[in-house]
C-alpha cells in the first residue's frame, strides 16, 4: 500500500484549534477550545453524546460556521481551498446515495477526489466490503453500510481523516480490524481524529481529547490519563475528571 | 469548477435514476398517459392541436420540479452534500451536473410524449419540432432550478412535495392554459406576467401556430433561460459549505 508521506518540514502539528466558539441556536455549544493535534497519531475525541464531538469536527472539516477563534489543519486554515482534496470526513451517519451500488458510490466520490481508479478496490478489501461492492447501498445491513461510508473517506490520498463514530454498530472482530487498519495508516504518516462514547476505544488512541459540555477535560495520553488520575481504568478517569471540575465550579 | 466533477456528477444521477426503474417509467409514462387521456378527452383534432402542445411545455416542468426538489433535499439531509462540500467540488459543479443530467432525462421523457402524440395521437405541429423540444427541455430546466431552490425551504420531503401544487398551479393557472391571458383582468394580466410558466405556454402556442420561428417565440425562450438562471443563481445561493 503506497499512501503520501507528510510532507517533510511541514508542521508537527496537524490540526491547531485557538479559542474555538460555536454557537448553534442561540446555545454556546463549543466554549473556547484549544488543542493540537499532532501528526501522525491516532486522537480520540471522547465524551458523552451531545457534548460537541460532531460539533468540533464538522469545524476542522470547514462544514461548520464558527463563531470565533482560529483553527489551522495542515497549514491552512480550515475549510479553505488546498485542503478539499487532503481531508477524508465520513460522519456519523452514513453518507452516501442509498440508491446507488457500493462501488459506483466510491468510483463517484472518487472521481470528484480526482483519485485513481485502482483506490475503489484498496478500500473496498481495506474495510472488507469486497463481497458487498456490487450490491445497493440502500439493502446493506447497518454495519456494512457505516462501512461503505468510511471507504469513501479513503479514497484518494488524504493526510488527515476525521471519523465520526466510526465503529458504531459494528460486531467486535470488525472493530478490531478498523482500529488495526487505523494505526496502520497512521503508521504511514495519516493523522486521524476518531470520536467515540465508548471508553474502551479510548485505550486504543495514541492521545486523548476527552469533552464534556462543549469544553475539553483532558487532553493527554491515555496512560497520562491513568497516572495523573490515579486510576487504571479510563472510565474512572473520566468520572475523576468530571468531579474535579463540578468540585472546582461549585 | 471542473468539467469532470461535472460530468461525474450527471452520471452519478442518471446511475441513480438507472436503478430506479419505477420513476423511470412514471418519468416517461404518465405524461404519455396523460396525453393520451386529453386526446380522446377532447375528442376534436382541432382543439388538440391547441391544447397538446401546452401540456408538453408544461409537463417536464412540473416533473423536473418534484424529483430536483426531492432528490436536493435527500442530498441535504443524507449528509452526501455536506460530504461533497469537503472535496474539491465547486457548487457550479454540482448544479451544472443536475442540470445536464435531468436536461438530457426531459429530453427523453418529451421525445417519447411527443412521438406518441405526433403518430398515434395524430397532433398537428405547424411549427418546427425542434423548436417543440428546445422549449420543452428549457422548461424542464426551468422546473430543476426552481426545485432546487424550494429544496432549500422545506424540511422534509413531505414539505417538498408540497412545494408542486404552491410554486406550480398558481403559475398553471395564470399562465394561459385554463383561459387565455387575454381574457384576464388587468392585475391578473399582470400577475400572469410575472411568473415564467406564461412564457413557456405561449411559446408552445407559437410553435403550434406559426410554420417559422417568430419573434416572440425568440422572446419567450430568452425569458425561459434567464428565468432559469436566476433560480439556478438562487438555488445555488442556497447551496452553503459552512452550515450552522
Amino acid at each position: 500500500m503506497i499512501r503520501t508521506a507528510p510532507r517533510p518540514g511541514g508542521p508537527a502539528v496537524a490540526v491547531r484549534v485557538a479559542g474555538l466558539q460555536v454557537i448553534r441556536s442561540g446555545r454556546k455549544v463549543l466554549h473556547d477550545l484549544s488543542f493540537g493535534v499532532i501528526r501522525g497519531s491516532v486522537t480520540g475525541l471522547i465524551g458523552p453524546s451531545g457534548c460537541g464531538k460532531t460539533t468540533l469536527m464538522r469545524a476542522i472539516v470547514g462544514v461548520q460556521l464558527v463563531h470565533g477563534g482560529s483553527i489551522d489543519v495542515l497549514g491552512h486554515p480550515a475549510g479553505s481551498r488546498p485542503l478539499r482534496r487532503l481531508i477524508g470526513y465520513s460522519t456519523q451517519e452514513p453518507a452516501v446515495y442509498a440508491d446507488l451500488t457500493v462501488a459506483e458510490n466510491l468510483r463517484y466520490f472518487g472521481r470528484v477526489l480526482t483519485a485513481p481508479r485502482s483506490d475503489i478496490g484498496r478500500v473496498l478489501g481495506e474495510l472488507g466490503l469486497d463481497d458487498v461492492r456490487d450490491q445497493i447501498a440502500g439493502r446493506l445491513s447497518g454495519g456494512q453500510l457505516h462501512r461503505a461510508s468510511l471507504a469513501v473517506a479513503l479514497l484518494g490520498s488524504p493526510e488527515l481523516l476525521v471519523l465520526d463514530e466510526p465503529t458504531v454498530g459494528l460486531d467486535p472482530v470488525l472493530r478490531r480490524d478498523l482500529w488495526d487498519l487505523f494505526h496502520r495508516l497512521a503508521a504511514g504518516g495519516l493523522t486521524l481524529v476518531v470520536s467515540s462514547h465508548v471508553m474502551d476505544e479510548a485505550a486504543r488512541c495514541d492521545r486523548l481529547i476527552l469533552m464534556r459540555d462543549g469544553e475539553i477535560l483532558a487532553d493527554d495520553t491515555p496512560a497520562g490519563l491513568r497516572a495523573t488520575t490515579g486510576t487504571s481504568e479510563l472510565d474512572d478517569a473520566f468520572l475523576r475528571l468530571i468531579d474535579a471540575r463540578d468540585g472546582a465550579v461549585a | 469548477m471542473s468539467i469532470k466533477i461535472t460530468l461525474a456528477t450527471t452520471a452519478r444521477i442518471l446511475g441513480q435514476l438507472r436503478h430506479d426503474h419505477r420513476t423511470v417509467g412514471l418519468l416517461v409514462g404518465v405524461p404519455s398517459v396523460l396525453m393520451i387521456l386529453l386526446r380522446y378527452v377532447i375528442n376534436n383534432p382541432v382543439v388538440f392541436d391547441r391544447f397538446g402542445p401546452m401540456l408538453l411545455g408544461v409537463f417536464p416542468f412540473v416533473v423536473m420540479f418534484v424529483v430536483t426538489s426531492v432528490g436536493t433535499l435527500r442530498e441535504r439531509s443524507t449528509g452526501t452534500l455536506e460530504r461533497l462540500m469537503t472535496t474539491p467540488m465547486a457548487k457550479l459543479d454540482l448544479l451544472a451536473g443536475y442540470a445536464l443530467a435531468f436536461g438530457l432525462t426531459a429530453l427523453v421523457q418529451v421525445a417519447v410524449v411527443a412521438t406518441i402524440s405526433l403518430t398515434w395521437l395524430g397532433l398537428n405541429l405547424t411549427g418546427p419540432l425542434w423548436a417543440l423540444l428546445t422549449v420543452a427541455v428549457l422548461d424542464a430546466l426551468l422546473g430543476m432550478a426552481l426545485g432546487l431552490f424550494a429544496s432549500a425551504f422545506a424540511r422534509t420531503e413531505f414539505q417538498a412535495v408540497q412545494f408542486m401544487p404552491a410554486l406550480v398551479l398558481p403559475q398553471a393557472v395564470l399562465s394561459g392554459l385554463v383561459v387565455s391571458r387575454g381574457q384576464m383582468s388587468a392585475f391578473l394580466h399582470a400577475l400572469s406576467d410575472a411568473m415564467p410558466m406564461s412564457y413557456a405556454v405561449e411559446a408552445m402556442q407559437q410553435v403550434t401556430i406559426y410554420p417559422a420561428v417568430t419573434g416572440t417565440l425568440r422572446r419567450d425562450l430568452a425569458i425561459i433561460a434567464g428565468c432559469t438562471l436566476l433560480s439556478l443563481g438562487m438555488g445555488a445561493a442556497t447551496l452553503r459549505r459552512r452550515t450552522p
